[in-house]
C-alpha cells in the first residue's frame, strides 16, 4: 500500500492511486454517533452493554462508540477487545499469525449484552470465530454485532445489528478502513483487489478466506 | 520457522514474537474454559528418552490447552528398551501421523538428527548437554514479565555450565534479545570452548552479584559427572551457592531464577528459594504459556 502513489481527491482525502474514498472522517463520525444511539435504543438504555472490539480496527471503533454512549447517556460502558486468531477457520492456509490483544472488562461477560464491533463485515467468518471465542469466555445474555461497513458476500448465516454504511461491492474490489488511531486519519477506501497471489486469495478467487490484510490484519 | 532446535536459530523478531504470543496465551489459564480449539485434529508426540516430569507435563498441558491430541512416549517400557533405534522410532511415529514431535534425549544433537527424518515439526526439549530452547524462552519471558525489559539486562548464570543445556540456550537467546550474560562457575565446570560464546566468564560470584539484575542458579548435574569437578559439596556451596547474605548484596529489584529441580543447601539456600524474589514457581507457570506459543507458531499455520 505504501508503495503506491497517493492522489488527493475532491474531499481532500489522501487515497492511494486506483482507490476511491467512500466515507470520509465526518461521515464515519456521523455513522458512529448514529450507531451509539441505536445501541442505546435497542438495549433500553445500555445499562448491560459491554463493547468488544475485534482487533485491529474494531478496537478503536469500540472505544469511540463507548465515548459517544458516555456523552449521550452519561453512562460508562465496559469496553474491551476480543482477538479471534486462535478461532479462525483458515489458520492452516497461511503461516501462523501474530496474536492480537484480548482484554475482557473486569466485570466479565456473564449476563451482559455483548456488542461485537468490527470495521468490515464480509464473509461473516470473523464473526463466527468471535462467537466461538465468546462461548469460551462466559455466557452473555445476548450478543449483537456492530460494523462500520457491510460489504456483502456473506458465506455464513450472519447479519449485523448496527451498520454504519451498506456498501455493495464486487468480489474484485477491496475495502480498506483507515482510522486515526492506527493510520493517522479516518477514511473508508474502495479499490481494486490487489494482484499479488496472497491477496487474490483473500478478496478475489477465494472470498472464503478470512485474510483481508487491507482491513483487519493491516499494519498493526 | 519449522522446528525449534536451538535458540541460536532465532532472530530477534522471531524470539520476540514467541514471547508476545506467550503473553497473550497466558490469559487462557485464567479463563473459565482453559482451552483453545487451534490445534484440533493435530497430534503431538512427547518422545522422552530421559526422565522428566516438569518439561513433559508442561508440554502435555500446553498441547492439550490447544486441543491437540497428545501421545506420551517414554523410553522405559517401550520398544526403545527392546533395542529400537531413534530413527526407527521416529519413522514409526511418522507413520502414525505425528504433526509435531517433542524430543528429549541424552545425546547432544538428537533433535537435529530427528528433524531430518520426520516431516512434522521437531521441538527440542533438551538434548544432552547441548540445548533446551523452551527453557531459555520461558526464562526470558519470566525476566521480561518481572523486570519489564530484556534489553540491557545484566544476567549471571551460575553453576554447572559444563553439563548445562539451559546455560547455552540462555546465552544465545539473551544475547540475541540484547541482555548481557556473565557465566560464573569454577574453571572445572566451564566448557572448553566457552571463550567462543557471546558472553563474559567469571570465577568469582561475589564480584559479579552487585552488578546483576538476574541471577540464574544451575543445579550441579551429578548424574552426568564421571570425574570429580570440585573438592566437596561444602566448598562448592561456599563459593558458588546463593544464600540470603549474598542475595542481600544484589540490587534491590534483582531476581533469582532456577530452572529446577533445586537442590536446597547446594546451589541455593532454603531462605533464598522461598523468598519472593525467587521466580521458580512463576517459571513453571510461564512454561505452559510459552510452550503453547511455540506449539501454536510451529503447528498452527500451514
Amino acid at each position: 500500500m505504501h508503495a503506491r502513489k497517493p492522489t488527493r481527491d475532491d474531499d481532500g482525502i489522501v487515497a492511494p492511486e486506483g482507490t476511491r474514498a467512500v466515507l470520509d472522517g465526518n461521515e464515519i463520525n456521523r455513522a458512529l454517533t448514529r450507531i451509539a444511539h441505536e445501541v442505546l435504543e435497542r438495549t433500553k438504555g445500555g445499562q448491560e452493554v459491554t463493547l468488544l472490539g475485534i482487533p485491529s480496527r474494531g478496537v478503536p471503533l469500540a472505544r469511540r462508540l463507548a465515548r459517544r454512549i458516555e456523552r449521550v447517556e452519561d453512562l460508562s460502558v465496559p469496553t474491551g477487545s476480543l482477538d479471534i486468531t486462535m478461532y479462525r477457520d483458515d489458520l492452516r492456509l497461511a503461516p501462523a499469525r501474530a496474536l492480537g490483544r484480548t482484554e475482557i472488562p473486569a466485570g466479565g461477560l456473564d449476563d451482559r449484552v455483548v456488542v461485537l464491533v468490527d470495521d468490515v463485515l464480509f464473509s461473516g467468518r470473523t464473526v463466527r470465530a468471535a462467537l466461538d471465542a465468546l462461548g469460551d469466555l462466559g455466557r452473555p445474555r445476548a450478543v449483537q454485532l456492530a460494523v462500520l461497513v457491510d460489504r456483502g458476500h456473506r458465506e455464513l448465516p450472519i447479519r449485523a445489528d448496527y451498520v454504519g454504511k451498506n456498501l455493495p461491492t464486487s468480489l474484485r474490489e477491496s475495502v480498506t478502513v483507515q482510522l486515526d488511531e492506527i493510520d493517522g486519519h479516518d477514511a473508508v477506501l474502495l479499490g481494486p483487489s490487489r494482484t499479488s497471489p496472497s491477496t487474490t486469495l483473500a478478496s478475489g478467487t477465494r472470498p472464503g478466506s478470512l485474510q483481508r490484510p487491507e482491513t483487519t490484519e493491516g499494519d498493526a | 520457522m519449522r522446528h525449534l532446535l536451538s535458540t541460536g536459530d532465532l532472530d530477534r523478531d522471531e524470539a520476540t514474537l514467541i514471547l508476545d504470543t506467550a503473553t497473550e496465551l497466558a490469559q487462557v489459564g485464567d479463563r473459565s474454559v482453559k482451552k483453545l480449539p487451534t490445534l484440533r485434529g493435530r497430534t503431538v508426540v512427547n518422545l522422552f528418552y530421559e526422565d522428566s516430569t516438569r518439561t513433559r507435563t508442561s508440554f502435555e498441558l500446553a498441547a492439550k490447552r490447544l486441543s491437540a491430541d497428545v501421545i506420551n512416549f517414554s523410553a522405559k517400557g517401550s520398544s526403545v528398551s527392546k533395542g529400537e533405534s531413534l530413527k526407527d522410532t521416529a519413522l514409526t511415529l511418522q507413520a502414525m501421523g505425528a504433526d509435531g514431535v517433542v524430543i528429549r534425549h541424552s545425546a547432544s544433537g538428537a533433535a537435529h538428527r530427528l528433524a531430518n527424518w520426520v516431516d512434522g515439526s521437531v521441538l527440542n526439549a533438551g538434548d544432552g548437554t547441548h540445548e533446551h530452547p523452551t527453557q531459555a524462552l520461558l526464562d526470558a519471558f519470566t525476566m521480561r514479565a518481572r523486570l519489564g525489559r530484556l534489553e540491557g539486562l545484566r544476567v549471571a548464570v551460575v553453576g554447572d555450565i559444563l553439563h548445562s543445556r539451559v546455560a547455552r540456550s540462555n546465552v544465545l537467546l539473551l544475547t540475541t534479545l540484547g541482555a548481557h550474560v556473565t557465566l560464573v562457575a569454577p574453571p572445572t565446570l566451564l566448557p572448553v570452548s566457552v571463550h567462543t560464546w557471546p558472553c563474559e566468564v567469571s570465577y568469582d560470584l561475589d564480584r559479579v552479584l552487585p552488578e546483576t539484575d538476574v541471577v540464574m542458579m544451575l543445579r550441579v548435574q551429578a548424574e552426568r559427572m564421571r570425574d570429580s569437578f570440585f573438592p566437596s559439596v561444602r566448598e562448592y556451596s561456599r563459593n558458588y551457592g546463593l544464600d540470603g547474605e549474598r542475595l542481600g548484596r544484589m540490587p534491590a529489584e534483582a531476581i533469582v531464577m532456577h530452572p529446577g529441580p533445586m537442590v536446597r543447601g547446594m546451589e541455593i539456600s532454603a531462605e533464598v528459594a522461598d523468598s519472593p524474589r525467587c521466580t521458580v514457581t512463576e517459571q513453571v507457570a510461564n512454561g505452559v504459556s510459552l510452550r503453547m506459543a511455540v506449539l501454536y507458531l510451529l503447528l498452527g499455520g500451514s
